[in-house]
């Protein structure tokens, strides 16, 4: 299924005041506009997105506007700049919500109050909008101010306890880790209630906790411990169904092959591959409960094995006798991976400041639509004329008057 | 809905299932792989108690069908003419070899919404390659970055691949349905686990893209490129009694969070003259000196190994400092938070005798509330309603597709 060229877009038309910032609200916003929502960030360089903070940044120089961390959640959208503290920037944002179908927030409970912009408030002006609220923790219980990022609910949620060796500190997962679960389900029901409101013209409050959308990845750990007393523990690369299973050195420097025997006959094929036929009648290995017991020493006669070869070659040697094996691929050979690539899953647009960089694709392909990818993530701002202008019909000497008082930064 | 996926996309359906679809789930007789997958209730290894299968099965309903018969074929097409969406989790080609692919059923159903879910995508070169959750980790270059520099790259000791790429069905069918809203037709989804993970990889690529440098593990520290040098940031701290995260950054989030966690040391009495010049605790992430970052992470890591997990997170809490504990899964079902959002769900099985708490409700949806709390179903639990109701067979013809094992 080659993604084909119908732009048919989805969501032409839909309307979306996005007032999240870092990860998890704005990729939201991305998918909406991903498939040809009008989408328009508000933002402030008084109290700038934190993404627009972090590195890394065009040429290493620090800058709101060259932040390649910022940029991904963001592409396809419009961004308008208000000083929310300003009253006269929140009659602005109060005009952008009578102008929406859905919004979206992820300040942390009671900002959006402190501004005006409580649901309660806002559907007196746009009875049926579909808001959707976002925090760490939800916005009731004893805990729901805490501030913080995705990396601390990954470790709230028992997800760095569970990501290491068992004789080592914990290490946890690379980056933000609950932003990329906490979203999935917020997309999806996000798009449930816009579906909701398409049939029956209702809008609806959402309020998701990100620390409990990652809890639901680790139902079944959490059942066990509520029914067995069990407490999950690191395993390294071992697992309780498959052995050998491990990640394994290659040829050259920082070059793994990550192996997985799921079954008897695959070991047996994979003792045949590595010359050691003999290995699936030596009781210390035949079964899995001998490979098991012996695992740490089997592992090493693998590494000494595998360290001769080229990790890409022995991919394709394993896997053509069908045997799972995948290289450690490390972010730079993600660009040549012939797969992705046939996936689409990436597209290059060329920001501003920045240059060309790509973007990620959702990991659907469809049969009959594709995204629509029309410009690289805005600017601080870029669109707070266009907005003002076309959406909201101001006129050129009230953007003026707007700008001098200071509202438009 | 009809769902034929195993343990690649069964919450793929449960997701919706929560949003109020009829899902049902369908096992070839004597029941689906994924019931083999433990832990087990009780730790008695059985198809009607695996908790992995209650997890992510609930809310479902479950018919028994053996697709790779005739007859069991013919079922489901009559089945997926009544459906809206199917999902399939089948090695890329299975469906279509049994006549069952998305080209000959929706040529009985034009609206039909066909999710296929896989390690790599139904095209490319990897397409046949095997991959279980590991490996998806491996090629989607998330694993590279996770681990101690001594070791491997290392994985969650839980497969997470396979339930990132049920969250991308979930939401891959709900874009087609709202395609279908404008069009009335429905379409092929086609969703590669691979693809899918290589999202939290996120700043990775950037780092490679933007600044030509691979990130690379550095065990629960991470490398950060600024003006001044490479800033290896500390997030694990040990404590009294396990390990917490602290985040030590400068911007407005960070700034309020650093001086609360100053003002907590003076109070306490400790030595904050190490300190001196290196800009603590208002940082300006583009001027910070790596060796200033050291000091600060140091004397941080000096003082918060003088209390407990808990001490530390309940101050954090009071002062808004960006520290939570490293939880253990007992921790996660001892969370006072959660408890007193009312956050967990006691589920009644009866056939167990027992009450199993899960968890609950992951969204708050004030006009469709998430309310559904139906255990996992039993093995062809629902046959009778299925196959006697909703298909309207006889008693008879269902007793003869038993005999011939087809259900």
């Amino acid at each position: 299924m080659v993604p084909s060229n119908n732009k048919r877009t989805v969501f032409q038309g839909l309307k979306v005041a996005d007032f999240c910032w870092v990860g998890v609200g704005p990729i939201v916003g991305r998918v909406l506009a991903d498939f040809g929502a009008t989408v328009i960030r508000v933002e402030s360089e008084t109290r700038p997105d934190p993404l627009r903070t972090m590195p890394p940044f065009k040429d290493n120089k620090p800058g709101l506007n060259r932040s390649v961390f910022y940029t991904g959640p963001n592409c396809n959208k419009r961004s308008i700049a208000l000083n929310l503290a300003d009253p006269r920037a929140r009659e602005i944002a109060k005009k952008l919500i009578a102008w929406a179908d859905v919004m979206g927030e992820s300040f942390g409970p009671g900002v959006m109050e402190r501004w005006g912009f409580s649901y309660e408030e806002v559907i007196k002006i746009n009875p049926n909008i579909v808001y959707f609220s976002t925090s760490m923790q939800g916005s009731t219980g004893p805990h729901k101010e805490f501030r913080g990022f995705g990396l601390h609910m990954a470790a709230l949620a028992g997800m760095y306890e569970i990501l290491g060796w068992p004789d080592l500190d914990p290490v946890g997962p690379y980056g933000a880790f609950a932003d990329f679960v906490a979203w999935l389900w917020l997309r999806a029901v996000v798009l449930a209630a816009i579906d909701y409101k398409r049939r029956t013209g209702k809008g609806q409050y959402i309020d998701l906790s990100q620390l409990e959308t990652c809890l639901h990845f680790l139902g079944p750990l959490l059942l066990d411990y509520f029914v067995n007393n069990r407490q999950a523990e690191r395993l390294g690369n071992a697992d309780p169904y498959y052995c050998p299973h491990g990640v394994f050195p290659c040829m050259g420097e920082e070059n793994w092959i990550a192996i997985a025997i799921q079954n008897e006959g695959e070991w047996e094929t994979f003792c045949e591959i590595l010359g050691r036929p003999d290995w699936s009648r030596d009781p210390k290995f035949a079964s899995f409960i001998g490979r098991k017991a012996n695992e740490t020493e089997l592992n090493s006669y693998i590494a000494e094995w595998t360290k001769r070869f080229d990790a890409f070659f022995l991919m394709g040697l394993l896997q053509s006798r069908g045997i799972a094996a995948g290289v450690v691929l490390r972010p730079s050979q993600l660009d040549r991976d012939p797969q992705l690539e046939t996936r689409g899953w990436r597209v290059v647009l060329d920001h501003p400041e920045i240059g060309p960089h790509s973007y990620r694709t959702t990991g659907s392909n469809f049969s009959k639509m594709s995204p629509c990818f029309w410009r690289a993530a805005p600017l601080l701002g870029q669109d707070t004329e266009w907005v003002l202008k076309e959406v909201l019909s101001y006129s050129d000497e009230e953007v003026e008057e707007l700008r001098r008082i200071g509202a438009l930064k | 809905m009809l769902d034929l996926t195993d343990e690649k996309g069964l919450l793929a359906a449960r997701i919706l299932a929560d949003l109020g679809a009829e899902v049902i789930k369908i096992e070839k007789p004597g029941g689906d792989e994924a019931r083999r997958i433990g832990p087990f209730f009780e730790d008695e290894a059985h198809p009607e108690r695996s908790l992995f299968w209650f997890a992510f099965c609930m809310n479902k309903k479950s018919i028994t069908l053996d697709i790779t018969k005739r007859e069991g074929r013919d079922i489901l097409r009559r089945l997926s003419q009544r459906a809206d969406f199917l999902f399939e989790s089948f090695p890329p080609g299975y469906m279509k070899s049994l006549g069952l692919g998305y080209e000959e059923l929706s040529a009985l159903n034009k609206r039909l919404i066909y999710v296929s879910i896989s390690p790599f995508g139904q095209w490319g070169p990897y397409r046949e390659f095997k991959a279980p959750d590991l490996v998806v980790w491996a090629l989607s270059g998330f694993l590279f970055l996770c681990g101690n520099p001594a070791r491997p790259p290392v994985r969650f000791s839980f497969p997470l691949a396979y339930l990132m790429a049920s969250g991308e069905a979930a939401i891959g069918a709900l874009l087609a349905l709202h395609f279908r809203s404008i069009t009335g037709e429905g379409q092929w989804v086609d969703v590669s686990a691979q693809h899918v993970c290589t999202w939290p990889t996120m700043d990775a690529l950037a780092f490679w893209e933007i600044l030509g440098k691979d990130q690379i593990r550095a065990g629960s520290d991470r490398w950060r490129t600024m003006p001044r040098g490479e800033i290896r940031m500390r997030l694990v701290y040990p404590c009294r009694d396990g390990h917490v995260l602290l985040y030590i950054w400068g911007g407005k989030m960070c700034e309020a969070s650093n001086l609360a966690l100053h003002r907590w040391m003076e109070e306490e009495g400790e030595d904050l003259s190490p300190l001196k010049g290196t800009g603590w605790p208002l940082l300006d992430p583009a001027e910070i000196e790596p060796s200033n970052y050291e000091k600060i992470v140091d004397l941080a890591s000096h003082f918060l190994g003088k209390f407990t997990k808990k001490e530390l997170y309940q101050q954090a809490i009071m002062r808004g400092i960006m520290l939570v504990p490293i939880s253990t899964i007992g921790d996660v079902c001892r969370n006072e938070h959660l408890e007193q959002r009312g956050f967990w769900h006691d589920v009644h099985h009866e056939e167990l005798g027992a009450t199993i708490r899960y968890p609950g409700r992951w969204a708050s949806l004030s006009e469709t509330p998430l309310e559904r709390w139906e255990r996992a179903p039993l093995i062809g639990e629902h046959n009778n309603e299925i196959y006697l109701e909703e298909l309207r067979m006889s008693p008879e013809e269902l007793s003869y597709l038993l005999k011939l094992g087809v259900i």
